[in-house]
């Protein structure tokens, strides 16, 4: 049990992420995606907090804890704006969302 | 912290992250994406942030996962296919995985086993979150009142038209 395995658990997680952000085509997948690249980033904080001699705040935690709401923040907004768009456009096929392309 | 507990929740988690991520049924996926946030949960008490834990439990199990289910049933009339995928990102996603796993494996200053730590208390936390932390928690408060608001302007039918 190295920190490198939570490391590498957290990158493959991030990739999953990266995947679902770029190959789905459907918003709300694409926030998903963002999500889980998110919650990867979180295990890196809270490994390297573990993984660090004590220190005297628990500033991985913390860190964790903020990005977390901030997170929450980010889902609430991105899926009014699935919402707001759908109601527009009657879509939430991002490739269907061209109307800015030159 | 046993290595054949970490191996059964790095697997569940994995597994299911990549169920959200390919499933074309929507709900399916959704669904997946409310179990993956229990392992990473399971990743954070396994590591001794069991507040962190539970904070995550709560906020993405709880609040997250059903406004995602939600905004899928509100948009679920959707008349055009949306379930193409991208074969582009896979190649994209392994390539950055490669280079991630190939920088981690290169240094060396990662590969340490965990100091033997005293375990973190609510109460350690709440002193920290009240003490040097007060800014960024109410910087934080701002910051959810304002997207709270936004999300609510967003989402608000226009009347006028």
């Amino acid at each position: 049990m190295t920190l490198s395995i939570f490391l590498i658990v957290s990158a493959a997680l991030f990739c999953i992420g990266l995947l679902a952000a770029l190959s789905r085509r459907h918003a709300i997948f694409i926030l998903i995606g963002i999500e889980m690249m998110l919650a990867a980033a979180n295990i890196n904080f809270i490994a390297f907090w573990r993984f660090a001699p004590q220190p005297a705040q628990p500033t991985g935690v913390m860190v964790a804890i903020f990005s977390i709401a901030i997170a929450a923040a980010e889902a609430a907004i991105g899926l009014a704006m699935v919402i707001a768009v759908y109601r527009h456009f009657r879509t939430t096929n991002v490739d269907q969302l061209d109307q800015l392309k030159g | 912290m046993n290595t054949v507990t970490f191996t059964i929740i790095a697997i569940f988690t994995l597994t299911f992250a990549l169920a959200a991520a390919t499933n074309p049924r929507l709900m399916h996926a959704a669904l997946s994406f409310a179990v993956m946030f229990v392992g990473i949960a399971a990743f954070f008490f396994l590591l001794g942030a069991e507040f962190v834990g539970l904070v995550q439990i709560f906020v993405y199990v709880g609040a997250v996962a059903v406004l995602i289910v939600f905004t899928i049933l509100l948009t679920r009339r959707d008349p055009e296919k949306t379930r193409g995928f991208n074969w582009g990102g896979v190649v994209i996603a392994i390539a950055v995985f490669v280079g991630l796993v190939w920088a981690i494996l290169k240094s060396t200053s990662v590969s340490i086993a965990p100091p033997v730590i005293k375990a973190l208390t609510v109460k350690q936390i709440g002193m920290a979150l009240m003490g040097s932390y007060v800014w960024p928690l109410l910087c934080v408060g701002v910051l959810l009142t304002a997207a709270l608001i936004g999300a609510l302007i967003l989402v608000l039918e226009d009347k006028r038209q």
